[in-house]
């Protein structure tokens, strides 16, 4: 081996060994940013939890606010949430999905098109009391749908529809042009292609997008708020499924309602101590809940994402 | 499979849609609707609650937060039967309502007591009189009062840290009017929250700090903080904010009566009419359990009989009014 040659492979070794050593000081950085997130996150859960879990008893789920902190629960508040988030599902993802779909496949290339899509894409930065407002003076006073669940379903749906069509049409785009290519090419008209092909192939995507929208308008307090949500309620909305016919009842829709958020942020504004635990408690209820819905969603993926082939 | 997942979701919201059309008749029987204050709220959640149980669930009430100035919009529109108010109705809400056909009975329920704090650590201060209040939070201290030495030259050489309730708060509308004379009139630069708790934390870390809010704060909190006597203007004595104190009106001027206004056409229903009779017999009890000053024995007999003669219209005539005798306020002529 000559001198030039072994000054060559030193070289070469050092150059590989300093971009070795960048690698793994990115690396570091990269675990430190995540760190900062994660454990940030981890001790308010962790602090919440601490605070909150004596609270969390069967009777916590089961009984309803009151003056008095140990026997406050918040079952108008769960079943609250619960109730708003179906509506807010029922209304958003078919909206949401067939404007996705329309502006992908079927929207001609023009200036209109374009400022739709500014559009949408600005409404997901509007903050959260302009969608109440609006609401307010749509649904409340032109609709005259009253201070009730459906109210406050549908200004959700409102709040998360931007974020359902921006994924949509994400999911959509990551879809091989081959496979709608040879779907037209085969004479499907795009109906059919969207049906058969686009929409399943995108719905894990959606399903994303589905899960971020619904994580944010669970913890929405402020439009619920101004549709005017109650804070004391200890009665139930009339139940969907009766015993006597027709057996299902949409009463529920219409009736008055609170949410969890609000539920914490007024027991977390009282003078006495001990209902400050019971807003760590709801607070936990409140993650565990955004969490199941998250889990469910991502199941659900998973299990499509499965049945997909090409 | 999956495109028959699709057809259940637009199935289900078809029924829903379909769903909507048979509503309207099925109205909500026996429900109570209040709204407004959040300062009246705990009473008003406190004499719900049992009064539901007292009907054994057969009347229904429901209590939102809206702020007096948002509880008096939903009333003057007719969308509820009660309304909480931690002020007296003023003159555009009364024509708001006038304009409306909504008449009213204005019942005064408890007191709200407006303590001022400073930290336990405090050693200068053992009382303080209405003028110090004064230059401390009056317009033109903003950016120059920033020292306790400012207010008085006997005080100490320690910065000055003001904490008090936001602009949006019936707290500050009252406080400001009793101390600096005109309402809303204050300096900007204090820590300002919503959230009493956070006044309290704020005032329980600085030695140097003076912060004021309702009494129920500073009595779950009395190990963080001390309470002052205020002494008023015209008067000997400094006196200490107290159960006592408030209700024997001798604490002034930041004690002040908070109110409900009952719709005259909701009087008409017998829920709503058993459910402000509760109010009223059970008020002094369930007040004080939530942390306010109750009224006088007479001052409930005298609502009460307001309330059955429908006495209709406000006492203050669209005024907020400092220092104002509750027994003189309920014999008023009253104004709509």
């Amino acid at each position: 081996m000559s001198d030039a040659t072994a000054v060559k492979v030193r070289e070469i070794r050092a150059l590989i060994a300093r971009h070795k050593r960048w690698d793994v000081i990115f690396g570091i950085i990269g675990v430190l940013s995540l760190m900062i997130g994660v454990l940030t996150f981890v001790a308010l859960f962790l602090d919440m939890v601490i605070d909150g879990a004596p609270r969390l008893t069967w009777d916590f789920f089961t009984n309803f606010p009151s003056r008095k902190p140990n026997q406050a629960g918040i079952l108008s508040a769960w079943v609250g949430t619960t109730m708003v988030m179906i509506v807010t599902i029922c209304a958003a993802v078919p909206l949401g999905v067939g404007a996705g779909v329309y502006l992908e496949e079927y929207a001609p290339r023009n200036w209109m098109t374009d400022l739709i899509e500014i559009n949408v894409t600005n409404l997901a930065g509007v903050p959260s009391i302009v969608y109440g407002l609006l609401a307010l003076g749509l649904f409340i006073y032109e609709f005259g749908l009253g201070q009730s669940v459906l109210t406050a379903g549908l200004t959700l749906a409102l709040l998360i529809l931007p974020v359902i069509i921006v994924a949509t049409r994400e999911a959509i785009r990551s879809i091989p042009a081959a496979i709608r290519e040879g779907s037209y090419a085969l004479g499907a008209t795009k109906w059919q292609t969207a049906a058969h092909h686009i929409i399943p192939y995108s719905l894990p995507g959606i399903l994303t997008g589905v899960i971020i929208g619904l994580a944010r308008a669970i913890g929405e307090t402020a439009p619920i708020i101004t549709v005017g949500a109650l804070t004391f309620i200890a009665f139930l909305p009339p139940a969907p499924v009766q015993a006597e016919p027709p057996f299902v009842s949409f009463e529920w829709l219409m009736s008055g309602f609170t949410v969890m958020p609000i539920q914490m942020f007024n027991w977390t504004s009282r003078p006495e101590a001990a209902f400050q635990l019971n807003a760590a408690a709801a607070g936990v209820v409140l993650l565990v809940m955004t969490l199941s819905m998250n889990a469910l969603a991502i199941y659900i993926r998973y299990r499509l994402r499965k049945n997909i082939k090409w | 499979m999956i495109k028959l997942k699709h057809f259940k979701m637009l199935g289900a919201v078809a029924t829903v849609a379909a769903g909507l059309g048979g509503f309207s008749a099925a109205a909500l029987a026996q429900t109570v609707k209040i709204d407004g204050s959040s300062t009246v709220y705990p009473i008003s959640e406190a004499v719900a609650e049992d009064f539901q149980k007292a009907k054994k669930g057969k009347v229904r009430v429901t209590v939102g937060i809206s702020g007096t100035g948002g509880g008096f919009k939903k009333f003057c529109r007719g969308e509820t039967d009660i309304s909480d108010a931690s002020r007296p109705i003023l003159e555009k809400e009364m024509k708001a309502c006038a304009k409306a056909g909504i008449r009213y009975v204005e019942l005064p329920v408890a007191y709200d007591a407006l303590t001022v704090v400073i930290n336990p650590k405090n050693t200068w201060i053992k009382e303080l009189k209405v003028e110090d209040l004064k230059k401390m939070w009056e317009p033109s201290a903003q950016g120059k009062v920033t020292n306790w030495k400012q207010v008085n030259q006997a005080w100490p050489d320690r910065g000055l840290k003001l904490f008090g309730p936001g602009a949006d708060s019936g707290t500050f509308d009252y406080f400001t009017d009793a101390i600096n004379g005109k309402e809303k009139a204050s300096r900007g630069d204090y820590t300002a929250s919503e959230d009493d708790n956070v006044l309290v934390q704020g005032v329980a870390r600085d030695v140097g700090a003076i912060g004021y809010f309702g009494l129920a704060y500073y009595v779950e909190n009395k190990d963080k903080l001390k309470a002052v006597p205020i002494l008023n203007k015209g008067a000997s004595k400094a006196v200490m904010p107290s159960l006592e104190t408030v209700m024997d009106g001798s604490y002034q001027p930041l004690a002040r009566p908070i109110f409900i206004y009952v719709s005259e056409k909701a009087m008409t229903r017998p829920e709503v009419k058993e459910f402000v009779e509760y109010y009223l017999t059970h008020g002094a009890q369930l007040s004080k359990e939530v942390g306010y000053v109750p009224l006088g024995k007479q001052h409930y007999d005298l609502a009460m009989k307001n309330f059955k003669a429908k006495k209709l219209g406000t006492g203050f005539g669209g005024k907020a009014e400092v220092g104002v005798k509750l027994d003189d306020l309920l014999q008023r002529e009253a104004k709509l």
